[in-house]
This record gives structure tokens, C-alpha cells and sequence, in this order.
């Protein structure tokens, strides 16, 4: 790739370091993200956003700010009288707030001028009148016996309640050698991708027609809500996805300056560009929520595990948005990384005055997973076992189908744990460290895909179209949105392999509603697994019908035509036929060849059959284990990560490039959540809005991650493949502080663990051990 | 957002807001425009002369994504005046690439993934290229100093070290970050 002419012999293409497709564009700064596309002339959005937490819309004054010159549209909560929301039984979110506004920030009107500074000095024009109402910052508040609710139809504030009992739970603990349980305290984490939000729409009031280029993840869902707000039909909206810089869960949902500025476009008859600030993108938050877990297990004296009990409360926002996936998914994958004879499950999704939560990276795992991998690591230490020893003694036996029925068919753990321990040198140096240094471990995992869609139309799960023309180039049509994962990259490489072509002849049109199939969107890690599967079969298709036409012109049965390289070739003689030739002669007749390849998940994997069964369930899971290498300085509460060593069992990886950028940024992103994010507010008011005060690590305090791919193929995975983008990262953050534990012998059980947590924990330790030996000194006294 | 607040000031404060003609090189190029005194360089960059490649991700000095050269020092784009640059030299991530082919730097960051979304990556490309020119070996630690304003949400920053290291060094001895095995 480097000479700009890629080679269009056949080599390998899967299971080879390959470069991104588009990352030629991204090292040149050619690569346009959506606030770079050209809009000559675009009207300029802004949004007026709440001041307050909780209260109800008495008046919003717009005349003040139509009236100004050079202001094209004004829209308040007036303008859409349709509820959206990712999940289709929980649609509560309008794109402005009508009647109430539940968190400060929310947007409550927007304009259109011809400059941004006409833009804002409208918004300042804008006279609210919203008369307070109590505000619940927290969980336990919004549960209170009184509070006011924040939505009529949820009474307690609760958005969502799960229950659910698998296996003999009490018989389970009856059994056990040794139960332990725990509470822990999670603080609410953001994305923080490094774009902003921004979104273009343009309106064609003459023909009805609208167009959108935005952030998203998911084009598919941005489209459906558009329809739904605006009352358009489907057809007449396009959307598009250019470059985006990065997602994480934040662009899963559609999100309301979406569709703000499609409704200011049609009030303004024209486009619109709206690029929200730094600070507005944090408040269009849907991070991962404040979180309380409190976790009990049971052991046998072998480390066997014989019973789970878990309960969950995520504080979730105001607004439904993903909720209900969430506080389902913080159970359901309670499962499948261990093997779980009995669990019983109790979460709580309550609503706050704080902006909405949503998914982000591990959705709904990750702080369970560390209350449970940090549980396991103090009991293995009570019954003074090593924790890999702990972690082998759960291992899965694959096939297995789990207590809440989520069918694992590979499992590389075993592998995962071999790779770490080996490399960190666990044996030799665990417990041998100075005080102050110590090493952590755990393990997690993730689904690959969520083998159930959102929106349940009967279709296949992935659909990929390939183009054949006269010209022997490939154009690769797909909806799935490439983030920066490099999923455009994989799909190329996928079609490349089965047909036997080189990269160069591969174009990839990806995300333009316009000319690409739909896709259901990058969330889930489903992309590889799903649409790598209908690549593989769009491009055999594609295949059949050329090894036909090759078999015509070499006049031999279809059976024996055999691929070379490019060229096709009668098993057994020298006759061949070139890759040009064997297009002409597939042409002939036909013309342009177009060609489609579907997938969709085998019903066994699509999970049970009791309420909230399709959240967790998945074709394919992916294993990781991890080993992480601490020094603490007690004086100062300050953890510093050394090392860490990571192996993921992605099942194949087809871009092994790729697969290890994904996991060092999962592992990273995991210690992010461990030791310096979190959100911070005051009376609802978020006092870190910004990327100095959200304290996202820099490569100063950025640890070397060592990380091993392990391979154990799934038999539904595109050639044995599984997801790379997530399974690491809930791993680290108990790593962590396990290796906190090894190095001070302190267990935090409230995260981050950032300086002044820990200080606090060291320091009410010392406190603690000088009471007792001052009671132990006065009881000898006495004595 | 941060010129639009400028600017919905002024208007509203009945300021007035002056424009001076700056005379200046981008990329090589001379320029000479009228620019109002807020004008930031970003704007300047991205609104005027269409060069997007320098980003913009934050609301003000959070993230290093506007990171372009002024005479050679990587300065944030996104708190710099663009009145202020008369007589500079700016590069931006544009000017890297000769003849349209990639820099040594810019290849190494498509090679080695030291991109992933490719928000953070101009801006990151731009300071390791001040940094190479004044240090043509750096250190694993001058690296991460030289880049420690440049946030990256991706790639936990193992990959960007190596390709840095990759840019320095022949490929045979380039990656001692802890990068991967197979």
C-alpha cells in the first residue's frame, strides 16, 4: 500500500497485519468528519438548554428572537409531539423538551441564523419560564417514599425492575465452604470520543426530502427516528455517515441534536449545520450510569463456585434511552464467563435528574464484573488460593448452554489465563514484590452481537451487496458504520479472501441510506461477527456465478474449476482462465452483476424464552484475562499502572492489527473508569464537562500493554471470528485494584480509585490500626 | 463554539469588532486576508481557507486535536489569535505529504495503526513532527513528553508510541512499547 498502488495479486488476505482502508485519509487530514463537510451557506443551529434540573415548562417566549435579524427558524418542544427512544417500548425522550425538563441541560428550544453569533444572541433572546420541581441527583433520592416522579407511567422512578432466579440459589449457598458478599460503589463514566457532535441536514422543501450527515453509529435508527419526529415517510430521508471520531455506545441511540437540527432545517426551508461544543456533547452524555452493586458467592474449598446472588441499582438519567438493555445486560452476563451452577439477580433502573445514560464499551458488564472478579480475588485469598487456580476451577466446558440459556460454543479462557500468567511471570514474582508494588488479575468477557435486534422486521440480521462491473473493480456496499474499529477494513478483507482477489480491486461504499443496504449499526461488537458472516456469503455468490462463467469458456464441469490467484484454472491441466476474462464472460448476458449476502443468528443462540431473555444472548462470546502491575505511593494515594499483559481469545482474528488496537484501547479505556474518570455534578449542574476536569488518561500516565491474541474459533464466527472492541476492558478495572490489594493489602470497593479515595481508605486504615493497638495496649494495661 | 460566544458578545455588548489585514504563510503559501482581532487560527484554518484537517475537540486547550506548527512549534490552533500570527510560518496536516505521497510520520501511523477513528491523529502527527525535527531520536519518554498534551481515546496510546518509533527507526528495531504477540 505504501507505493499508493495496492498489489492485485492474490495474497492472503485475512489473518495479516493490514492497514486501515481509509487510514491513508486519516494520517492526511483528508478524511472529512461530519463538521468538516463542505456548507457553503449553511444556516448556523445552536440549542437552548435547561438551567435547571426538574420543573415544568410554563412559557417559552420566542418572539424576542425571531424578530432578530438574520434568525431563520425557532423551534421549542412545540415543534415535535413525538416521543422517541432506542427501544421501541420506552420511547419517553422528545428531541426538546415538552411540558417538563428533567435534567440541566436538556434541550428546551433551538435556532437557525446566518451566523453562529446571530445564533447565540437568539438563544439569549429566548425568555423561559420553567417553575422548579424537586430534583434526585442519586438513586436512593429518586426512590424516596415521596419524591415527585419524574414520569407519570413509572411509579417509584423506576424505569425498569429485573428478577431473575436461575438454578437452586439456596441450595447453592447451603453447599458452599465459604461465602462471602460485598458492596461496591461505581461512579458514571462518559465516551469522551474525540469528536464533538455535529450534524448537517439539509431540507429540499420543494420535493419533501431531507438529508442527513451525522455522527452516528447506528445510520438505521437515526433514520427511523427522523421519520418518526418529523411524520416523514422513510423514503424521503437519506442519511449519511461520514468519517466519525469514535462512538463507544455514546452514537448508539439517536440523540436529540439529531433530530434538531433535521426539524430546523425544515423550519428554516434549508441546511443546517449544528456542531455542539465540548461541554454540550458530555451533556448529550448516555455514559455508563453511577452504579451500586452489592454481590454475594459461595465457593467451595477447590475455588468451585456454587452459588451467585447480585443486586443492581443504576442511577440512569432522565430519560428511558437504552435503561432496560442495561440494568438486563448487568445480569444476564453474569453468565457465560464461568461456569454458574445458581444466580439470582435483582437490578433496579431508576430515573434521576441527571442527563440520560446509555450504552458505552462493555454495556451494562463492566462494573458488575469488577464486583464479582474483586469478590473472587479476596476469597481466593481467604481460602488461600492462587486467583488463576480460582478462575480454572470455573472454567466452561464448551459446547455449553448456561443456566439463563446463552449458548457458548468456543471458549479460549483457558488459553487466555495460560498466555498471562506465563508472561507476567505471576508465579515467580506474585506476593515477592516491595510493598508498594503489586500484581492483579481477572478475567471478563463479551458478546458478539446481540443475537436479537431491536427492531424485530423478520429480516436477516446482516446484509452486504457486491458490484461487479466491466472493469474488474468490486464495490463493496455495506451499512455498517466504520468508527475508527475498522470494520470497512475487515469487510474488505473478508470479501477479498473468499474470492480470491487482492485488496486493491475492493472499493467499500459504506452508510449512505441512499446506495447502501441497511445495516442494524455498530453497537454490541456485532459487525465483525454479523456482517463479516453475510460478506463471506455475498462474496461466495459472487464467486459462483464467475467460476460458472470461467467453467463455460474453459468448457469443464463448474466442480473442477479451481481459483490461482486471481485466475481460474481445471483442476488437474494448465488450462486457465484470467480474473478479466472470467468478468467479461460473467458479464456477457448478464451485464453489471450484483450480488447479495445475508446472515443471521442460529436460533439456538438467540437466548430463552423468559422476559429480558434476548439481552446477553449472542452467537459467539469472546474471553479475555489479564495481569496488571501496580506501584502505589501511600503518602499520596497515587496509583501508577506499570504494565499490564492482556491475551483475548477473539476466536480469528482477520485483522490481527486491528484486533490488538481494539483491545489495548479496551484495556486503557478500562483503567480510565478504574483510576480518573468520573462525572461530577452539583445540584445537577455537570462540573466536568470538559476533557480537563473528565480526567481520560494521556500517554504520560498510559501504561505498555503487552496483548497475546488467542484463538479459539467459534463455529458461527466468519472464519472462526469473534469480537475484539470489548471484552478486555471490564477485566482491567478488578485487575486493578486486586493488584492494589497485592501491593498495600487495602480493597477499595468505591471506584475510581483516584488519589483522594485512597487516601482516605489508607488513612482510615492507619486510624483503625492505631484504635486497636491502643486498645490492645489498655486492655493489657487492665489486665 | 468559543468564537460564537465571542461574537454573540460583541453584538450584543454593542462591541465593535476590528479586521486587519494579516499577512502570513500556510503551508507554504503566502496569504494576506482580513481578519477580525477574535478571529481564532482554527477558524481561521478550517472556515477560510477550508483546511480541515486540523480539528477541533474541545471547547478551548483540552485535547490537542487543533495542533498545528507556528515557525516550527506545535501550538494549539483553538487558543491562538489568528491576528496574532502575522509574519508566521503555519503548517498544518496538509502540508506534510510531498507530491501526495505520505511523510515518513504519516506513514507510520497508517502502518502501525497509530490511528483508529483518525480525530486525535493530525493533531498528534503535527507534535511528533515538532518533536522530530528538533530530536531526530527521541526517547520512549520524550515521546510520550512531546505528545502529552494530545489526547487519544483509541488506541491507549501503545500504537501511536510505535509508530513514532517506527518514523525514528528502521522497521527491524522499532516497537518497545509492549506491543503484541502472537
Amino acid at each position: 500500500m505504501k507505493d499508493g498502488t495496492a498489489a492485485l495479486n492474490a495474497t492472503p488476505a485475512i489473518g495479516v497485519r493490514q492497514p486501515l482502508i481509509d487510514g491513508i485519509e486519516k494520517v492526511t487530514g483528508r478524511a472529512l468528519y461530519t463538521a468538516d463537510l463542505p456548507a457553503t451557506g449553511a444556516l448556523v443551529g445552536a440549542i437552548l438548554r435547561s438551567p435547571i434540573a426538574h420543573g415544568e415548562i410554563r412559557r417559552i417566549d420566542t418572539a424576542r428572537a425571531r424578530a432578530l435579524p438574520g434568525v431563520r427558524a425557532v423551534i421549542t418542544g412545540e415543534d415535535c409531539d413525538v416521543a422517541y427512544g432506542v427501544i421501541p417500548v420506552a420511547q419517553n425522550e422528545f428531541p426538546l423538551a415538552r411540558e417538563r425538563v428533567r435534567y440541566r441541560g436538556e434541550p428546551v428550544a433551538a435556532v437557525a441564523a446566518d451566523d453562529a453569533a446571530t445564533a447565540r444572541a437568539a438563544l439569549a433572546l429566548i425568555e423561559l419560564d420553567i417553575a422548579p420541581l424537586p430534583a434526585y441527583f442519586d438513586a436512593a433520592a429518586a426512590r424516596g417514599t415521596d419524591a415527585t416522579l419524574l414520569h407519570a407511567n413509572k411509579p417509584g422512578n423506576i424505569e425498569r425492575e429485573v428478577d431473575h432466579t436461575f438454578g437452586d440459589v439456596d441450595a447453592g449457598f447451603a453447599t458452599a465452604e465459604l461465602v462471602r458478599e460485598e458492596r461496591f460503589h461505581y461512579a458514571e463514566v462518559s465516551h469522551a470520543m474525540m469528536e464533538p457532535n455535529a450534524a448537517l441536514a439539509e431540507y429540499d422543501a420543494e420535493r419533501g426530502r431531507l438529508t442527513l450527515h451525522s455522527v452516528t453509529q447506528v445510520p438505521y435508527y437515526v433514520h427511523l427516528a427522523l421519520a418518526r419526529c418529523l411524520r416523514m415517510d422513510e423514503s424521503r430521508i437519506r442519511v449519511v455517515k461520514p468519517f466519525v471520531g469514535g462512538g463507544f455506545g455514546h452514537r448508539t441511540e439517536t440523540l436529540n441534536f439529531e433530530v434538531i437540527a433535521a426539524l430546523l432545517a425544515r423550519a428554516a426551508g434549508g441546511t443546517v449545520k449544528l456542531e455542539l461544543s465540548r461541554e454540550e456533547t458530555f451533556l448529550t452524555h448516555r455514559g455508563r450510569p453511577e452504579t451500586d452493586v452489592r454481590i454475594r458467592i459461595g465457593l467451595k474449598k477447590t475455588g468451585e463456585i456454587t452459588a451467585v446472588a447480585c443486586e443492581v441499582v443504576q442511577r440512569g438519567g432522565g430519560y428511558a434511552g437504552y435503561g432496560l438493555v442495561t440494568i438486563l445486560y448487568a445480569g444476564a452476563l453474569l453468565h457465560a464467563l464461568y461456569r454458574l451452577p445458581a444466580c439470582r439477580y435483582h437490578g433496579l433502573r431508576v430515573y434521576s435528574n441527571t442527563p440520560p445514560n446509555g450504552a458505552m464499551r462493555g454495556h451494562g458488564s463492566v462494573d458488575v464484573r469488577h464486583g464479582f472478579e474483586a469478590l473472587l480475588d479476596t476469597m481466593a485469598d481467604e481460602l488461600g488460593l492462587d486467583p488463576f487456580a480460582v478462575r480454572r476451577a470455573n472454567l466452561l466446558p464448551v459446547p455449553h448452554r448456561t443456566i439463563n440459556d446463552l449458548q457458548v460454543n468456543s471458549c479460549g479462557l483457558d488459553q487466555c489465563l495460560d498466555r498471562v500468567e506465563a508472561a507476567s511471570r505471576w508465579r515467580a514474582r506474585r506476593g515477592r514484590l516491595p510493598r508498594g508494588r503489586g500484581l492483579g488479575m481477572a478475567c471478563s468477557h463479551y458478546v458478539s452481537g446481540s443475537a436479537k435486534p431491536v427492531h424485530w422486521t423478520g429480516e436477516p440480521h446482516a446484509v452486504v451487496n457486491l458490484k461487479l462491473d466491466f472493469d474488474g473493480g468490486i464495490t463493496v456496499l455495506t451499512g455498517a458504520s466504520d468508527i475508527g474499529q475498522g470494520s470497512s477494513t475487515l469487510i474488505a478483507q473478508t470479501v477479498a479472501e473468499v474470492m480470491g482477489v487482492g485488496l486493491g480491486r475492493l472499493t467499500v461504499v459504506a452508510n449512505d441510506s441512499r446506495v447502501t443496504p441497511k445495516d442494524n449499526g455498530s453497537y454490541s461488537s456485532r459487525v465483525s461477527f454479523m456482517v463479516g458472516n453475510a460478506a463471506i456469503d455475498a462474496a461466495r455468490a459472487l464467486q459462483r456465478l464467475l467460476i460458472a462463467a470461467a467453467a463455460r469458456k474453459l468448457e469443464a464441469p463448474a466442480a473442477d474449476i479451481g481459483c490461482d490467484g486471481e485466475d481460474y484454472r481445471v483442476a488437474g491441466t494448465d488450462r486457465t482462465l484470467s480474473y478479466k476474462d472470467a468478468v467479461a464472460a460473467a458479464l456477457e448476458d448478464a451485464g453489471t452483476l450484483i450480488v447479495k449476502g445475508t446472515w443471521s443468528t442460529p436460533l439456538e443462540t438467540q437466548g430463552g424464552k423468559f422476559k429480558g431473555a434476548a439481552v446477553g444472548s449472542s452467537a459467539g462470546f469472546s474471553y479475555a484475562a489479564q495481569v496488571v502491575e501496580v506501584s502505589v505511593d501511600e503518602d499520596t494515594g497515587m496509583v501508577r499502572v506499570e504494565r499490564v499483559w492482556v491475551a483475548h481469545d477473539c476466536g480469528r482474528a482477520i485483522n490481527p492489527l486491528a484486533v490488538e488496537g481494539q483491545v489495548q484501547g479496551s484495556v486503557w479505556m478500562g483503567m480510565g473508569q478504574a483510576l480518573s474518570e468520573e462525572s461530577q455534578y452539583h445540584a445537577g449542574l455537570s462540573l466536568r464537562a470538559n476533557l480537563l476536569d473528565y480526567r481520560v488518561p494521556t500517554i504520560v500516565e498510559s501504561p505498555p500493554i503487552e496483548t497475546f491474541i488467542v484463538e479459539a474459533p467459534d463455529p458461527n464466527g466468519p472464519f472462526g471470528a469473534k469480537e475484539a472492541g470489548e471484552g478486555s476492558l471490564s477485566g482491567f478495572i478488578p485487575a486493578l485494584t486486586n493488584a492494589i490489594a497485592d501491593a498495600i493489602g487495602l480493597r477499595l470497593t468505591e471506584l475510581p480509585a483516584s488519589p483522594d479515595r485512597l487516601l482516605e481508605a489508607i488513612t482510615a486504615r492507619r486510624r483503625a490500626e492505631r484504635l486497636r493497638k491502643t486498645r490492645e495496649a489498655a486492655a493489657h494495661v487492665n489486665a | 463554539m468559543r468564537t460564537c460566544r465571542y461574537a454573540a458578545r460583541a453584538r450584543n455588548d454593542g462591541e465593535h469588532v476590528t479586521k486587519r489585514i494579516v499577512s502570513l504563510i500556510v503551508n507554504g503559501r503566502h496569504r494576506e486576508e482580513a481578519v477580525a482581532d477574535n478571529t481564532l487560527l482554527l477558524d481561521y484554518l478550517r472556515e477560510t481557507l477550508a483546511l480541515t484537517g486540523t480539528k477541533r475537540g474541545c471547547d478551548g486547550g483540552e485535547c490537542g486535536a487543533c495542533t498545528v506548527l507556528v515557525d516550527g512549534e506545535p501550538r494549539l490552533a483553538c487558543i491562538t489569535l489568528a491576528a496574532r500570527c502575522e509574519g508566521r510560518r503555519i503548517e498544518t496536516i496538509e502540508a506534510l505529504a510531498t507530491d501526495g505521497r505520505m511523510s515518513r510520520l504519516q506513514a507510520a501511523f497508517h502502518e502501525k495503526l497509530g490511528t483508529q477513528c483518525g480525530f486525535c491523529t493530525p493533531g498528534m502527527i503535527m507534535a511528533a513532527e515538532a518533536l522530530l525535527r528538533k530530536n531526530a531520536a527521541p526517547g520512549e519518554a520524550e515521546i510520550r513528553d512531546a505528545l502529552s498534551g494530545n489526547l487519544c481515546r483509541c488506541t491507549g496510546y501503545v500504537k501511536i508510541i510505535e509508530s513514532v518509533q517506527a518514523a525514528v527507526a528502521p522497521p527491524a528495531t522499532a516497537g518497545s512499547t509492549g506491543g503484541a504477540q502472537r
